[in-house]
């Protein structure tokens, strides 16, 4: 019964008998594990918050569309409001809001200046509840109904084309006849966006103005849907696809392939981050084991002279790493935990602004501390620390103990 | 010096064991970073390369104004002469370009789209579109009436090589431009954009719909070393006519994003370095101390016989830096050799290759072996192993003779 005590009082005792030596090596490990949950909370900061931008900009969670439309997004491959088996799929408890958009290609020209953009015809009061653009208005106003002549314009793409609010624009795009259908429409509203390629690349107009303009009746291009989780769409994914057969019913992974491809390649430079820095950690720990085991050649000889099984002097050796390891790991996860709480209101990196812009990615990065990176994290220092210890470990409780004793 | 280098020399290797343990964790680190940095520094020549090659090139003149507000009427007068007046002055590479916008039409599909005017004989040598053609070939003649458009233009236009185009746009003066002209080849550049937007057309042809008399918007200049751009860039500048209210502008401007995602990227693989340079560090810091720790019985004996501190301490110094070279040989090896590899066969991991094509890069990066990437890793290596040397060197100087013959 007392063994067990025994061995972790003398392991105690005997990393303070160098006490410079423990605090080395025990900076070092805090400091590994401290970067690897650091970094980790930083990737997945930025990774969420450019998964979160881009949801929140137009992507939505799900999104319904004509068959052939992700493909070749033209007027053409339009769909029918939702019928009543979809309307009541839209209803299911874990979809918050829907919204109904027409979105084709237009060019809207002023007098000055003209440009490509991509035209959304929204309901006002629905579309807010789904994206962006009902809090982003910085100047003038929001649409307010379906019917409205208004039009909102971004703030970059108003000064590319010399306009401003008040003044008029004139839209050009295919109807459904494939004939240019154009339109005049007064500046109601500029809207400010981030990336700044929404603020060049979409103009907002009212639904039913659109449909009108284009001829499409009350045919929609797109119907998006916010859920409650962006991470639990199977239930509602099966209800819509299950009431709409012909629809083409994709969740947001799907729609935005990048965003899912950006995580892929975080989770790798994750895991190849923490085998560099678990490597570098290992050196340093088994050569001091190795050193503290060395320096003790005559103790352990007269342990096992004195008849302790050399299972305990490996057991001894091993619980000294596990209390490096163990102190370790906590001073690392508090150090990390406490650079996240200070870097709360995020980490302004906008110095760099265009070259984040580039990559689509936000230039404020708000740590996220997530549970599986933390606890991969701690478990592969815990795990290979251990196995990394085993050979100093074994090397102490190999000495015949005659030898040992003579040794010096 | 050179009894103290022997004597260090055999110091090493009375410990085996811990001088190979602490040998590889530096030359872990080393070839680590060599690895990293020539790569990290392919890639960045990778994206300057890739992307100014396909269309932007590495100079442009311009109007001053320009770049902000691209508008029609910011030109540069006599825009082919003028290139050829840098042509004559010895500039590699230099072609003319005008930009305008234009809807694009098909029998059945519009899109609004940029248009350039380019000089089809000197185009190639700015750009890789010219070379890059899926089907049909490029423009030919200056003044021809045809056109080259994008892979993805062409499919959404459902447009073929010989097919007509229409472009209605506006042109300088407000006038109407309009053209039919035939598609005489569609290219695949690999850039997204520049595939799914841009269409062609020769620069006399485009100055004529466009009613642009002679002028142009740019004059791309490209083929020169990237180091030698700031001394070429003055020398054209010294060339340009002095009252046209001309710049001309540098890649870091005509493309800010790229440099500044390499500058933070730069940042976050310092910060990463640094803290793995610092893990090491405190990893070997132990064995420095150690090898001194054990030996004061040593040390002493050696102050007592008439060596001065000062002698033992370089002593300890020498070996330690001895070590760090060890180390460092190794690594540069094992780093040179995966440089030299990677340099040939570049490197690439699961989702790089789709994630970068979004951006219109290749999906492998060739190392890039020169000095400066292969030693400032090992340099930074060494420069961190020397200071950490340096605190148990000085240690030494507290040594006295008879109490630390009585150690044990």
């Amino acid at each position: 019964m007392r063994k067990t005590p025994l061995l972790l009082t003398l392991a105690w005792r005997n990393l303070w008998r160098h006490r410079g030596r423990t605090a080395a090596i025990l900076f070092a490990l805090a400091l590994g594990v401290w970067s690897m949950v650091a970094l980790a909370a930083l990737s997945r900061g930025s990774l969420e918050s450019q998964l979160k931008k881009s949801i929140d900009n137009l992507t939505g969670h799900i999104q319904l569309h004509a068959p052939a439309y992700r493909d070749d997004p033209v007027i053409e491959h339009r769909l029918s409001p939702p019928d009543a088996p979809l309307t009541e799929a839209l209803a299911h408890p874990s979809i918050r809001a829907w919204a109904g958009r027409v979105r084709v290609p237009a060019v809207v020209a002023s007098e000055r200046e003209s440009a490509g953009v991509v035209l959304l015809g929204i309901d006002p009061e629905q579309e807010r509840k789904v994206s962006f653009i009902g809090s982003a208005i910085t100047s003038g106003r929001y649409l307010e109904a379906s019917d409205e002549p208004g039009l909102l314009l971004g703030r970059k793409l108003a000064e590319q084309l010399e306009t401003e609010l008040g003044r008029r624009v004139v839209l050009m795009s295919q109807d459904v006849n494939n004939t240019v259908a154009d339109r005049g429409f007064r500046v109601v509203g500029i809207f400010d966006g981030e990336p700044q390629a929404i603020e060049t690349g979409f103009v907002f107009v009212g639904r039913a103005t659109a449909q009108q303009m284009l001829g499409m009746g009350d045919a929609l291009s797109e119907i998006v849907v916010r859920a409650d989780d962006r991470n639990r769409l199977e239930a509602p994914l099966a209800a819509l696809r299950a009431a709409a057969p012909t629809l083409d019913t994709e969740p947001w992974s799907v729609v935005e392939p990048l965003l899912t491809l950006t995580e892929k390649v975080v989770n790798v430079i994750l895991i190849v981050w923490y085998a560099i820095v678990f490597a570098a950690m290992s050196f340093g720990l088994v050569n001091t084991l190795l050193m503290a085991v060395f320096e003790r050649t005559r103790e352990f000889g007269l342990f096992q002279a004195l008849g302790m099984p050399p299972r305990n002097i490996l057991g001894q050796v091993l619980t000294e790493s596990v209390i490096l390891l163990g102190i370790a790991l906590a001073l690392g996860n508090v150090a990390a935990w406490a650079t996240v709480r200070a870097l709360k209101n995020g980490l302004d990196l906008s110095a760099f602004a265009e070259g984040f812009e580039m990559f689509g990615v936000s230039p404020i990065i708000y740590p996220a501390l997530t549970a599986t990176d933390v606890t991969a994290a701690n478990g592969l220092v815990a795990v290979l620390g251990l196995v990394a210890s085993l050979y100093p470990a074994w090397r102490a409780a190999r000495h015949v103990p005659v030898e040992a004793l003579t040794r010096v | 010096m050179n009894v103290t280098l022997r004597f260090a020399w055999r110091n090493l290797w009375r410990h085996a064991r811990r001088t190979w343990l602490t040998a590889s964790a530096i030359a872990f680190s080393a070839a680590l970073l060599v690895f990293m940095i020539t790569l990290q520094l392919g890639a960045y020549d990778m994206m300057i390369d890739t992307s100014l090659r396909v269309y932007t090139g590495q100079l442009q003149v311009q109007r001053s104004g320009y770049l902000d507000k691209p508008q029609m009427r910011s030109t540069v007068p006599e825009a082919a002469a003028l290139a050829a007046e840098l042509r004559a002055a010895g500039f590699p590479a230099v072609a003319a370009r005008a930009q305008g916008f234009a809807l694009a039409s098909s029998g059945s599909r519009s899109y609004g789209v940029p248009v350039s005017g380019v000089e089809p004989k000197y185009e190639p040598l700015v750009s890789t579109i010219p070379k890059r053609l899926a089907q049909g070939r490029y423009l030919r003649e200056a003044d021809a009436y045809e056109a080259v458009i994008g892979a993805t233009l062409a499919r959404n236009l459902k447009i073929k090589v010989g097919d007509e185009l229409t472009l209605l746009g506006s042109g300088r003066d407000g006038s109407v431009a309009a053209t039919i002209v035939p598609v005489v080849g569609i290219f695949d550049s690999g850039n997204p954009e520049l595939d799914r937007h841009l269409v062609q057309l020769p620069l006399a042809a485009f100055q004529e719909v466009f009613s642009m008399g002679s002028d142009a918007h740019a004059i791309v200049l490209s083929g020169m070393e990237l180091r030698e751009l700031p001394k070429a860039a003055t020398r054209a500048r010294a060339l340009l006519p002095a009252d046209r209210e001309l710049v001309v502008l540098e890649w870091q401007e005509l493309l800010p994003g790229i440099e500044q995602a390499i500058e933070a990227d730069m940042v976050q693989n310092w910060f990463t370095y640094i803290i793995l340079i610092i893990v090491v560090t405190f990893s070997i810091l132990n064995t420095f101390l150690m090898s001194v720790l054990e030996r004061t019985r040593e040390f002493g004996v050696m102050l007592a016989l008439g060596a001065t501190p000062y002698r033992i301490g370089s002593l300890v110094m020498v070996e330690s830096v001895l070590l760090a070279l060890l180390g460092l040989g190794i690594g540069l090896v094992v780093g040179g050799g995966l440089a030299v590899y990677f340099h040939l066969e570049g490197f690439t991991f699961p989702g790089m290759a789709e994630l970068y094509a979004q951006f219109g890069l290749p999906g492998r990066i060739h190392a890039k072996l020169s000095f400066n990437a292969i030693a400032v890793g090992p340099a930074v290596i060494f420069l961190f192993t020397v200071v950490a040397a340096l605190y148990p060197a000085l240690r030494i100087r507290r040594l006295a003779p008879v109490e630390a013959m009585h150690a044990v």
